[in-house]
């Protein structure tokens, strides 16, 4: 039983990660409509400066404001040079580009900071509490931060006008021309949030699992999993998806676990855990192609 | 009076197929002006043309100043009102949500405020509305919220796309008398483009016909209406 509420809390905390990824990917294809295979490399690279900035001795909660400005504007700079004379391309063409973006950051990565393996130390403080032994303080720092970002996120879509106009202009661009809204300047604002988001999600997930390149291969997957089990079309539901997915991982890995000590046949464990994101993916995309929480649009014909 | 609008000779493409030739109008402020024609005539590319949706030619001119080549979120900013072909509803959004986007360019807290209470008044249905997903509205309601949103912009000109489409015959009786409304009360000059011909020029006072990309007549609304011989080449009926 100690072992299921820890593997629980565990999931959770990986599931906070996932959600800000899941969340960053929500907010490119809301207002753009293309799922950025760059997006975990663009945290990765955040996470490095991040690291760059501590190496200069800034505080963390300094240095993770004026970071995410920075990727802030890199997102801009993305659409708004690279991705604005693809407006109206193939989305083939758009894959290809963002496989390249994917592809330049890791590698630039690489070029500037080296591939050895950094440590960002965890910027939450460290105390004991009653579930201690469960989950540690950094893992409970994500987690609020994650909701706290999704409750701001929210609240600017909801309440802001500027959040109406970038709905407005992600589901019907001519309309919101038609109001006057500037609709490619929407678009890149969609990107520098996402970039913003990843790199929270980025310089949250370096202490967990040290700093280097790849780190953000396989979290992209699982955060790409969240956000189809939540819904590509809800920033909320991708949070949710994203502690659905860091839960059920772990829950199936452990239920395997068990499995083999009653009856000493290996069906499933901690090394399947890849696969069982992948699995949920075909599973949602096979019975509930919009997610749990997406958005399906009623449409008068 | 110095026009509201001013085309002269404007020519619009799509891609390699030219769809305007040579169309010239001209819009005294205050006044409703309607293009008539067949479909494929080129009335909504006119439209589409004033408002930067189409490659254009030619002059634009609002207030004696170009707007040839401007974006078409400029233009709109200079006080035009567009409300499009297929209404343009955003449908995810709900009706009050629908309004205030429209109204996102304007800083004036106060007027935008009246000018909602304006459109309720005028489309009372849509108050009742308010919180409902836009794309659960009837066509007729859906309408309805296209010509307020192009009220919300608080324009010194309307352009309107076919407004009867797909409406019931009291829909569309409705829909025009608040047209007129409209235009007389909250003094917006209108560009009413129109299929239903007789419906057209009852509301407005100018009319320009066209073919096939070009304008081969215009006059009083009185004077076409009155000639048969327009009415059966031109206006089928």
């Amino acid at each position: 039983m100690e072992q299921l509420v820890q593997q629980v809390a565990s999931g959770l905390a990986n599931g906070a990660i996932y959600a800000c990824l899941a969340l960053a990917l929500v907010m490119i294809f809301v207002s753009t409509d293309h799922i950025n295979f760059a997006q975990g490399e663009l945290a990765m690279f955040s996470a490095y400066l991040v690291w760059q900035a501590l190496d200069w001795g800034l505080n963390f909660w300094v240095a993770l404001p004026v970071v995410a400005l920075l990727s802030f504007l890199i997102g801009v700079s993305i659409e708004r040079v690279i991705l604005r004379p693809l407006h109206h391309a193939p989305v083939l063409s758009v894959v290809v580009v963002f496989i390249g973006l994917l592809a330049i950051f890791h590698s630039l990565a690489g070029a500037i900071w080296g591939h050895t393996i950094k440590a960002i130390p965890s910027p939450f403080p460290h105390f004991t509490f009653v579930g201690s032994g469960y989950i540690g303080p950094h893992q409970i720092g994500m987690i609020l931060v994650t909701v706290a970002l999704l409750v701001a996120l929210f609240a600017f879509f909801r309440f802001t006008p500027l959040g109406l106009a970038m709905r407005a202009a992600a589901q019907n661009p001519a309309s919101a021309r038609l109001a006057g809204i500037r609709v490619d300047w929407m678009l890149a604002l969609g990107w520098g949030l996402a970039a913003a988001i990843g790199a929270v999600a980025g310089s949250l997930v370096a202490p967990a699992v040290y700093l280097e390149p790849n780190m953000m291969a396989s979290i992209l997957l699982y955060g790409f999993a969240g956000a189809l089990v939540g819904g590509i079309s809800s920033p909320g539901g991708a949070v949710a998806g994203g502690f659905i997915v860091g839960v059920l991982e772990n829950l199936i890995a452990y239920l395997g676990n068990l499995f083999e000590k009653s009856t000493g046949v290996y069906v499933i464990g901690n090394g399947e855990k890849l696969t069982v994101a992948l699995i949920i993916v075909i599973t949602v995309l096979t019975l509930k192609p919009s997610g749990l929480f997406g958005q399906v649009s009623v449409k008068r014909v | 009076m110095a026009a509201l609008l001013e085309a002269s000779g404007i020519k619009a493409f799509y891609g390699q197929t030219q769809a305007l030739h040579d169309v010239s109008f001209s819009l005294a402020p205050g006044g409703i002006t309607t293009l008539l024609g067949a479909n494929g005539a080129g009335k909504t590319t006119t439209l589409r043309s004033i408002c930067g949706m189409v490659r254009t030619e030619g002059s634009i001119k609002l207030d004696g100043r170009p707007i040839t080549g401007k974006a078409t979120e400029d233009i709109i900013r200079l006080g035009v009102g567009h409300v499009p072909e297929g209404r343009g509803t955003f449908t995810n959004l709900s009706v009050g949500e629908n309004l205030r986007v429209a109204a996102y360019t304007r800083k004036d807290k106060a007027a935008t405020e009246r000018d909602l209470a304006m459109v309720f008044e005028y489309f009372p249905i849509l108050k009742a509305r308010m919180t409902q997903q836009a794309g659960t509205l009837s066509g007729g309601e859906q309408q309805m919220l296209a010509i307020s949103r192009a009220l919300m912009l608080s324009p010194r000109l309307m352009l309107l796309d076919e407004p009867s489409f797909g409406l019931a015959p009291l829909i569309v009786q409705e829909i025009f008398r608040i047209m007129r409304r409209i235009n007389s009360e909250a003094k917006v000059s209108m560009l009413l483009v129109e299929q239903n011909a007789a419906l057209a020029l009852e509301l407005a006072d100018h009319a320009y016909v066209l073919e096939t990309g070009r304008v081969v007549m215009s006059g009083k609304s009185a004077d076409v209406k009155n000639n048969e011989a327009i009415r059966k080449s031109y206006l089928g009926y």
